[in-house]
């Protein structure tokens, strides 16, 4: 398992030990697995919707040349599915018919409950209370896919607590269960096996960007929660040095730009957290970004210098949001418009950007503020 | 002789209430020290930790409640913080682990800190149903001086029966292990303890303790003499 510069690790009880050990003997072994490989990408062109394209876009961003990756345009609506099928092959595969998930905004929630229809799987998922009121329209598309959706009516009763809920399940029933993470975070293996199943969005969009503009974009931009989509962006382009790699965190939620070493959720990362460790609340109209901590990986490469993280306020986060649908007629995820808002003020001209999911789900929050 | 260990949770009152336990028959105390997302925690314990937050107990004033419990239960009585690895990350490990013994801290558990992570660390390790024999072994390897059995698959708090997967983990860690077995995770009546102290060496009781303290050291001296009978009686 990899280490992230002294990040990431196994921070969980014991109970759990066996089942991690198990899923990375099993994700080892299937990513050797030519089988595995080709029904990953069977499911990706005929279930999922891949491969998702690049689109330019200039009346946004006059006199830039900045394209959007578009995972808004994949079944359920974003990247999330990515992943959510990768591990549900992942999770047949250990025998496994239980599947527990957290969920915020609710699109890992209904990516989940859309593969557990898909492959038979029984699905729990949590999710706060108040994130159940903020995104209904999420619970109601869970429910009618066969997923049961369980309230967490405690602490701050968003995404956070959603998870702890989800890993005290696993720990319960880890014998039957399959818990499906939702980003890059969480104990090893889950965030390096999260980032390899969403770095098909940087292979793709490196290879899509070599062919329309003849040369690497100077900078990847793309927002960061937990970090899956970005981590996925990036690992296309880690290895191109002369490529800028940004991350664009909400202001309000900035576990990389103000946060601290700490654990949560059975990893050490750089996490909001009070001086005894005590983890803080975080704030932002995005119930996607609105999470205390992040991927290990990402701590680590902002520690090594490989990429940058910024902030993007709510409101700048609601302006892109409604400038990229005036001038494309595309309406992006909230948690995407913070990247698009960074972007068009970066001092470089070639630019990708992550749209790692669609607004429908946002439009009542939205409309609400704009 | 077998082991009773009540658990408390880190509260101004806490000091008089481990004396009770004390006064009713426990042998060691373990101290938690609240965090914000104890994921091995059912919901006794994390309300109890999130009321002891909300009264202001941080990191510091924990070890003032520690220092006071170990003045008032005695010096035969081992006192074992119980927290997570937060807290450490925040305090600096070496310092925190430092400061606890400095306190009168007997070994401390780090309920996130399976065997084998920051094996620096000297502490009671903990095995599970779910752990294999070479993990037992290991952690009976690293642990400080018993090894804590957690009897089922799940989080703390109180359940109808004692668990049925016991009694092969007991059998494994005897045959693997070759220090004292105390079991916790699910134990509230003396029945329960008077079976688990048929196979284990030790009988932790938590949730319900954390629950019985919330009526006051008679009510809590009262509930852990009624344990004690029953483990004597085994």
């Amino acid at each position: 398992m990899r280490d992230f510069g002294g990040y990431g690790g196994r921070y969980v009880p014991e109970t759990l030990i066996p089942a991690l050990d198990e899923l990375d003997r099993a994700w080892q072994e299937a990513k050797g697995d030519d089988a595995f490989r080709a029904e990953l990408h069977a499911l990706g062109t005929s279930y999922v919707g891949r491969p998702t394209p690049l689109t330019l876009v200039e009346r946004f961003a006059p006199g830039k040349k900045i394209w959007l990756k578009r995972e808004d345009l994949l079944h359920t609506g974003a990247h999330k599915i990515n992943n959510a099928v990768g591990q549900a092959v992942l999770a047949r595969r250990l025998g496994k018919r239980r599947i527990v998930a957290e969920t915020g905004a609710g699109q890992h929630g209904v990516a989940t409950a859309t593969v557990c229809a898909r492959f038979g799987f029984e699905c729990v998922v949590y999710m706060g209370v108040e994130d159940m009121r903020r995104q209904k329209p999420n619970v109601e598309r869970m429910r009618l896919l066969g997923a049961e959706v369980r309230g967490v009516d405690f602490g701050t009763q968003t995404l956070k607590e959603a998870t702890s809920e989800a890993i005290r399940d696993w720990i319960t029933n880890v014998e039957t269960t399959h818990y499906l993470i939702g980003s890059c975070v969480g104990p090893a293996p889950y965030p390096e096996l999260v980032a390899e199943l969403q770095s098909v969005i940087g292979r793709e969009a490196r290879e899509q960007f070599l062919a329309a503009a003849d040369a690497l974009p100077e900078a990847v931009v793309a927002c960061v929660g937990g970090g899956s989509n970005a981590i996925g962006l990036f690992h296309g382009f880690v290895d191109d040095v002369a490529v800028r790699l940004v991350g664009v965190e909400a202001a309000g939620a900035a576990s990389l730009g103000t946060g601290r070493p700490g654990v949560l959720h059975g990893a050490r990362s750089s996490i909001l957290a009070d001086e005894d460790g005590q983890v803080a609340d975080a704030h932002s109209i995005s119930a996607g970004l609105d999470y205390p901590g992040v991927g290990p990986e990402h701590a680590f490469l902002r520690d090594s210098g490989r990429a940058e993280y910024r902030v993007a306020t709510d409101e700048e986060a609601l302006a892109a949001f409604a400038d990229l649908a005036r001038t494309e007629g595309i309406i992006p995820a909230l948690e995407p418009a913070h990247a698009l808002a960074r972007a068009r003020d970066l001092d470089v001209d070639l630019i990708l950007v992550g749209l790692s999911g669609r607004g429908d789900k946002d439009l009542a929050e939205a409309l609400d503020r704009l | 002789m077998k082991t009773l260990v009540i658990y408390l949770m880190a509260e101004p009152e806490t000091p008089e209430l481990a004396r009770a336990a004390v006064e009713g028959g426990a042998d060691l105390i373990e101290l938690g020290f609240p965090f914000s997302d104890p994921l091995a925690d059912g919901p006794v314990v994390r309300r109890a930790g999130e009321r002891a937050l909300a009264r202001g107990m941080r990191t510091r004033q924990c070890l003032d409640v520690l220092a006071r419990t170990r003045e008032l239960v005695g010096d035969g009585v081992p006192v074992v913080p119980m927290t997570y690895s937060s807290l450490f990350e925040a305090y600096g490990w070496e310092r925190l682990a430092e400061e606890i013994h400095a306190r009168g801290g007997t070994s401390m558990i780090v309920a996130d800190l399976p065997a084998g992570e920051r094996a620096d660390v000297r502490r009671v390790q903990m095995v599970a149903p779910t752990s294999t024999d070479d993990r037992i072994a290991l952690a009976g390897r690293q642990t400080d001086g018993w090894l804590y059995l957690v009897t089922l698959t799940g989080t703390t708090g109180a359940r109808d029966d004692v668990s049925p997967a016991l009694g092969g983990l007991v059998e494994r860690a005897r045959r693997l292990v070759g220090v004292p077995l105390y079991a916790g995770f699910g134990i509230s009546t003396p029945d329960h303890a008077r079976a688990v102290a048929e196979l284990a060496d030790g009988v932790v009781v938590g949730s319900r303790a954390v629950q019985v303290a919330e009526e006051g050291p008679d009510a809590l001296r009262t509930y852990v003499s009624s344990l004690r009978a029953a483990i004597d009686g085994s």
